[in-house]
């Protein structure tokens, strides 16, 4: 019993210095974001910044429109969960309540898109955007992104868990199926809604390449692109890039406090599934 | 799990409330199939087309042939980007994998604070590539970053003799490996906790009425149970790591010399710098026959898997 104790504690230990590990990145991130540029390499490292500067952020805010990356990042986040959110969760509901021929072949076909990579196909995607003339603009990212397989795919699963005694029975009542999709089916896949959601909206946030190609325009930029190039700019304003890099990390950290458990959930699914 | 079709009444002549479900049905998929098929399904067609052509992104089509897929084998890029991409998934698949495996082994145990870590371990998945990368930059910076810093406290070595990190050739690979196992090990950490909460409990009862050690146990239970897991973490690690981009991007931009070039990073110069895009498209054919194979591989194996259970 005691070995057992003793070995416990050194798990204990040794799972207290990975955690160290994995928070003292942000902790340092944090710290600098305060400091000035020759604070911030002082050795020894005072954690807690002798004065708080909030120069840093101030010039993140104003002086290089952040304040429109992060609205730009947020128009798009937002309406691409959306556009995702109508798309699948319709055709989710048509996959795994309807009836009709060739209804399990078509899904098929959309598994093996699943498998297509982006990167794959980038080019012909980036050419097919172009002549359609939304280069530019913001519309390339949310048409390119607005209908994903995944999607179709992890709320099928979902809604295939719904009885269908419930699809029936409102039928019988006489109840439509698009009535029967927004006030029975819907409701009952909450979680699986709520995992798409966090996992669309926090993909989209951090995406850097699909920017990086579709937009050129600076008052187009999203976060991640606009700190990219700030940091290729001004690679010597150490401090500002750190609260830049700040900043873009805030509204990850409030849907992890609030939304961690669709997280989990949908890595999980996608550790089943592929 | 494919049912459904079965339960279609069979009938001669389908009533008309059959038709006007079958139409619903198809309209319910319509927003989603058009767009699918603009975006994704086109694009594979072009793509593939485009890669026996001579694109510029100006120019009308002009095939050429093979000439794009025979000047792989020549193009010394396109082979180092390979190389690289090959060292880069060799390593950060098997890190990636005994770290989090490890992690949630350990977590698996009636640990104190066990839902505390899996909270800190897994934070780090979230945040982006461009993020990690410009902390990174910062905590490696050869000359006065605080890593560096710390190695000369410890070892008391001059500062030239330290790793220059991202800006050596011969470090710099290696390190953009280390970031990305620190930021991703908690995602596939949390997908080996699912794969151990599936295995039951009765089985570790059963060891140890029978006197079975920990060792045995792990080897004996633990493994071939979640062996379906390992299994697909590998798969989806090997995907991930021929499709990195965005941490070299940021870190190195494929330098020191071309130290860090990997496929993506091929495809992206080829096609939206130098505006070669035919050529770049037999590059990114390439890549997908390299992930359609890592694909294969795992619909095979998981047809085993399913048969052995």
């Amino acid at each position: 019993m005691l070995k057992r104790n003793v070995f416990l504690a050194c798990l204990f230990i040794a799972l207290l210095l990975v955690a160290l590990l994995m928070v003292v990145p942000f902790v340092w991130m944090l710290s600098a974001s305060f400091k000035s540029n020759m604070e911030i390499f002082e050795s020894p490292i005072h954690w807690i910044p002798s004065v708080f500067r909030p120069d840093n952020y101030r010039k993140v805010w104003i002086e290089i429109n952040f304040i429109g990356f992060f609205l730009n990042s947020l128009k798009l986040s937002s309406a691409i969960t959306l556009a995702q959110l109508a798309t699948c969760s319709l055709a989710a509901y048509s996959f795994s309540k309807m009836h009709f021929p060739g209804r399990d072949k078509i899904f098929v076909a959309y598994l093996a898109t699943m498998m297509i990579p982006w990167h794959a196909i980038m080019i012909p995607q980036f050419i097919v955007v172009k002549s359609l003339g939304l280069y530019n603009s913001h519309w390339s990212l949310i048409l390119i992104q607005a209908f994903s397989a995944f999607g179709v795919f992890m709320l099928r699963q979902n809604m295939l868990s719904i009885p269908d005694s419930l699809h029936e029975a409102a039928r019988i009542d006489g109840c439509g199926s698009f009535r029967i999709y927004t006030s029975i089916i819907l409701p009952l896949c909450k979680t699986g809604l709520a995992t798409l959601t966090v996992l669309t909206f926090n993909g989209i946030w951090n995406d850097y390449m699909g920017p990086m190609l579709y937009l050129d325009s600076d008052n187009l930029k999203t976060v991640q692109l606009g700190l990219a190039s700030f940091k290729r700019q001004y690679s010597a304003d150490y401090g500002a890039i750190m609260a830049g890099t700040v900043c873009s990390i805030i509204p990850i950290v409030l849907v992890y406090i609030f939304a961690q458990r669709y997280i989990v959930e949908g890595v999980a699914f996608a550790g089943v599934k592929g | 799990m494919i049912t459904g079709a079965d339960r279609i009444p069979r009938r001669i002549t389908p009533s008309r409330l059959q038709y006007r479900e079958a139409l619903a049905g198809y309209l319910y998929i319509l927003p989603n199939f058009v767009g699918f098929l603009i975006f994704t399904g086109i694009p594979v067609i072009a793509g593939l087309v485009i890669s026996f052509t001579s694109f510029n992104g100006v120019n009308t089509l002009k095939f050429v042939g093979l000439d794009n897929y025979l000047k792989l084998f020549r193009d010394t890029n396109f082979k180092t980007a390979l190389v690289n991409n090959l060292w880069y998934a060799f390593s950060v698949v098997p890190l990636t994998l005994a770290i989090s495996l490890l992690l949630a082994l350990a977590l698996n145990r009636r640990i104190a604070l066990a839902g505390f870590f899996k909270t800190i371990f897994f934070f780090p998945t979230l945040t982006s590539m461009v993020a990690v990368g410009c902390v990174a930059l910062l905590l490696f910076e050869p000359n006065k970053g605080p890593i560096n810093q710390l190695l000369k406290a410890v070892t008391g070595l001059p500062a030239e003799s330290l790793p220059k990190w991202f800006f050596s050739s011969k470090t710099a690979l290696g390190t953009v490996v280390a970031t990305v196992v620190w930021k991703q090990a908690g995602y596939y950490m949390v997908m080996f906790m699912g794969g151990l909460k599936n295995i039951p409990s009765h089985l570790y009862e059963a060891a140890k009425v029978d006197g079975a050690g920990p060792v045995r146990t792990f080897f004996s239970i633990t493994w071939p149970m979640l062996s379906p897991t390992t299994f697909m973490v590998t798969i989806l690690l090997f995907i991930a790591s021929f499709q990195t981009f965005d941490i070299i991007n940021v870190t190195t931009e494929g330098g020191p010399g071309r130290a860090t070039s990997v496929l993506v990073f091929r495809i992206y110069r080829e096609a939206f710098r130098d505006w070669k895009m035919g050529y770049a498209s037999a590059i990114a054919y390439f890549l997908f026959l390299i992930i359609l194979v890592v694909t294969l591989v795992q619909w095979h194996g998981q047809r085993n898997w399913v048969n052995d259970d």
